[in-house]
């Protein structure tokens, strides 16, 4: 129904806008004046007026709609959802809409065959109160448009007003997404840390909450605080991501030199897109492309030389997520190199320096801050990076910075405590949020201090 | 015999010298020499075979109008043209005696002799005095710091910048006016200690008190370096300019002394431009 009607108002919006075009033309040859705006913006003004206020109407209607239609049941048959439960009165007036509107049944009794009753004539009144409603905006929107509609009359001005309004709110779109998920997250984590004391999350030494129930010391049907470290995750989360920029920085940044000052056109034509290719596989497959050869091959070669290594290790993992984050650091890095002014390159060359003198001295320096966002955005990426850890590194928080042995990172406790059937308010789940905080928070300040760097060293050309 | 064998050994020695500079008809020194110079950019001949000798120690401006090849001429003196992959270069240009265009020249060394300054300024994203000391620094110019620092001095105070900016060395050189930044970039082509110095609209992007500053300091220069300018203005020419040479459609129409080019040309082109006719 919701469609239906949007479809009708884009035909309303399109028909609006060939009439006001024709009739503002129409206007400036019988008063043989100039027009203020161009005949089109007066077709958008018009189609504006007629379909706006309508499509906001609907809008509102679909949202308000089923959740007043539920009240005014629940009220006129006070008596028979007298005294049910929460998730009875959700299965009554389930039941009772799928009567009223066809659907699956549970089982009807004459409580809901009277309830499906009334949904069906609110229904029919609410559709044809919409019906009238919307019908009468779009005249009204239409007659007032059109009269008002004259050489003088500042149309642009109005049509892009009206998409200003447009832009300013699908930005907002995201700003409000983003809040909304931090302040889930903070609620959440504060549920968390009524449980467990803050200090003991943050630097807390030991990581086993799937023991949170099995007593592990604590009292039955209390929660055990000691048990909800995050330093060990952190310390894994910062191996692997230390391993993988390791691989990827000068992997990633010399392949960009090579590319920006060094490749002949075609061979930048094929390379620059198939490291792009790279940036393109699913993280699942580099997941077991780790666990499968690479944890294998670093097992093999470390027994070899007489070095135990356990079958999941942090350097197989990290060297994977290094490979998958090169085409993050060299796609950006080149993009950046390029953008140097040719005459820094020309002067440097101009004083006899060597391609090579001038790509350290004079190029990178000045490409410097724009490669430091590479870099942290590349950190970023690997920070967040879920598939591959579960895959090759395995979900032992261990303490350690020995890279041949097995850790685990933040994102894949994540995983791993919402996996399962959980209650929801166990210090168990809302650890989860917490650890989602923490790691929003460590990104966020890499955020900053990428920012920070690149404001300093800005304007340093041009 | 032996008289034989002291001529041979004369003969020996004689071409292992230094050919004498060659010398114009008035007696001049030849500091570089253009023969029959032509460029192309892909399949399109930007120069047709320009004859250009340039003096030493003298003021040698290119004037014409634009996309007559003058700017185009000016690069290849360093061989700055190689960083475009589709141009191609015939003919020679000598630097002294040596053609800059042998595959046994090193095109690095070749710039060290022959510096370029810019149509606009392009200081490094450095410190003023690590600009100027980039060019001693790659041709490993200072021993050490003592020595470093008495080259920046040096170019600083001779691009007539010293004063200017003697206590503000560690500030980044991108800071500078536009005119201090220009100077800067010529202080920063003379601290490699070249012989000719190319300039390329060098004041093109400057205001005229700026331009006055630059114009007085390639008039002092001129003691010391061989100066080849490119200039859209006529009253540069011939305030800076000992010698003119005038470009037009990738030939070189005339070239004389820069008096005679501006009071009494021989082309008809030639005069006209000067006057204002064209370009």
């Amino acid at each position: 129904m919701f469609w239906t009607y949007a479809a009708l108002l884009l035909l309303v919006f399109v028909a609006a806008s060939f009439y006001g075009r024709h009739r503002a033309q129409q206007v400036a040859v019988k008063e043989l004046v100039a027009l203020h705006s161009r005949p089109g913006y007066h077709g958008g003004y018009l189609a504006i007026l007629a379909t706006l206020p309508a499509f906001v109407l609907l809008v509102a209607w679909a949202i308000v709609e089923p959740r007043l239609l539920d009240t005014m049941v629940i009220s006129a048959n006070a008596e028979v959802v007298e005294g049910l439960s929460k998730p009875e009165l959700q299965a009554f007036l389930r039941d009772a809409r799928a009567i009223a509107f066809g659907g699956i049944v549970a089982f009807a009794d004459a409580g809901k065959e009277q309830a499906a009753v009334l949904f069906s004539s609110l229904a029919a009144t609410s559709l044809y109160l919409k019906t009238a409603l919307i019908v009468m905006l779009v005249a009204g929107g239409l007659r007032y448009g059109y009269r008002s509609i004259r050489p003088t009359m500042r149309a642009r001005h109005f049509v892009e007003r009206t998409v200003m309004g447009l832009l300013i709110l699908c930005s907002a779109v995201a700003i409000f997404t983003t809040i909304g998920i931090v302040l889930s997250l903070l609620f959440e984590s504060l549920m968390f840390f009524r449980k467990i004391p803050v200090l003991d999350f943050v630097f807390g030494l030991h990581w086993s909450p799937q023991s949170a129930f099995e007593g592990a010391g604590a009292e039955l049907g209390e929660t055990n605080t000691k048990i909800f470290g995050a330093i060990p995750l952190l310390v894994g989360t910062m191996l692997i991501t230390t391993i993988a920029i390791i691989v990827a920085a000068p992997i990633g940044l010399l392949s960009a030199i090579y590319l920006s000052d060094y490749a002949s056109g075609p061979v930048r034509a094929i390379v620059k897109p198939v490291l792009e290719i790279l940036a393109g596989i699913p993280t699942v497959v580099y997941g077991f492309f780790a666990a499968l050869t690479v944890a294998p091959f670093i097992r093999g070669w470390g027994e070899s030389i007489g070095l135990s290594v356990s079958s999941e290790s942090a350097l197989a993992a990290g060297l994977v997520m290094g490979i998958m984050i090169i085409p993050f650091v060299s796609s950006l890095s080149d993009d950046v190199i390029n953008a140097v002014p040719q005459s820094l390159r020309d002067g440097s060359a101009g004083l006899g320096a060597t391609k090579s003198e001038t790509i350290r001295h004079v190029v990178l320096p000045a490409a410097l801050p724009g490669i430091v966002s590479a870099l942290i955005l590349a950190i970023s990426r690997a920070i967040g990076e879920t598939m591959i850890v579960v895959m090759a590194a395995g979900l032992a928080a261990k303490m350690t910075v020995n890279p041949l042995e097995a850790v685990t990172t933040v994102t894949v406790q994540i995983v791993t405590l919402l996996v399962g059937d959980q209650e929801f308010d166990s210090a168990k789940t809302l650890a989860a949020f917490a650890l989602g905080l923490l790691l929003f928070c460590i990104t966020l300040a890499l955020n900053i201090f990428a920012l920070r760097v690149v404001k300093k060293y800005r304007e340093q050309y041009d | 015999m032996a008289l034989e064998m002291t001529t041979d050994t004369d003969r020996e020695m004689n071409v292992s010298l230094r050919p004498p500079a060659a010398v114009s008809a008035e007696g001049e020194t030849l500091k570089m020499r253009g023969r029959d110079v032509k460029v192309f950019y892909a399949d399109k001949q930007a120069l047709h075979g320009v004859d250009l000798d340039i003096r030493k120690n003298q003021v040698t401006a290119l004037i014409g109008p634009s996309g007559c090849g003058k700017s185009t001429f000016l690069r290849c003196l360093n061989r700055m043209n190689d960083t475009i992959d589709i141009c191609r270069v015939e003919g020679d240009i000598l630097l002294d005696n040596d053609d800059i265009y042998d595959p046994r020249i090193d095109v690095v060394e070749l710039r060290a002799r022959v510096g370029m300054v810019f149509q606009k300024p392009n200081p490094f994203p450095k410190s003023i005095f690590e600009n100027v000391a980039y060019g001693a620094r790659i041709h490993g110019l200072a021993q050490n710091k003592a020595e470093l620092e008495e080259i920046v001095a040096r170019a600083l105070q001779r691009a007539g910048l010293f004063e200017e900016v003697k206590d503000r060395l560690d500030e980044p050189g991108t800071g500078l006016s536009g005119g201090q930044q220009q100077r800067l970039c010529i202080a920063r082509a003379i601290a490699v200690s070249p012989e000719v110095i190319l300039m390329d609209e060098p004041c093109s992007a400057l205001d005229p008190i700026a331009t006055a500053k630059v114009e007085e300091l390639i008039d002092e220069l001129r003691q010391n370096y061989t100066i080849v300018i490119v200039t859209h203005s006529m009253q540069q020419a011939a305030r800076v300019s000992q010698r003119t040479a005038f470009f037009h459609l990738g030939k070189l129409v005339e070239e004389g002394l820069t008096n005679d080019i501006f009071t009494n040309p021989k082309d008809q082109r030639t005069q006209d431009y000067i006057t204002g006719r064209f370009g």
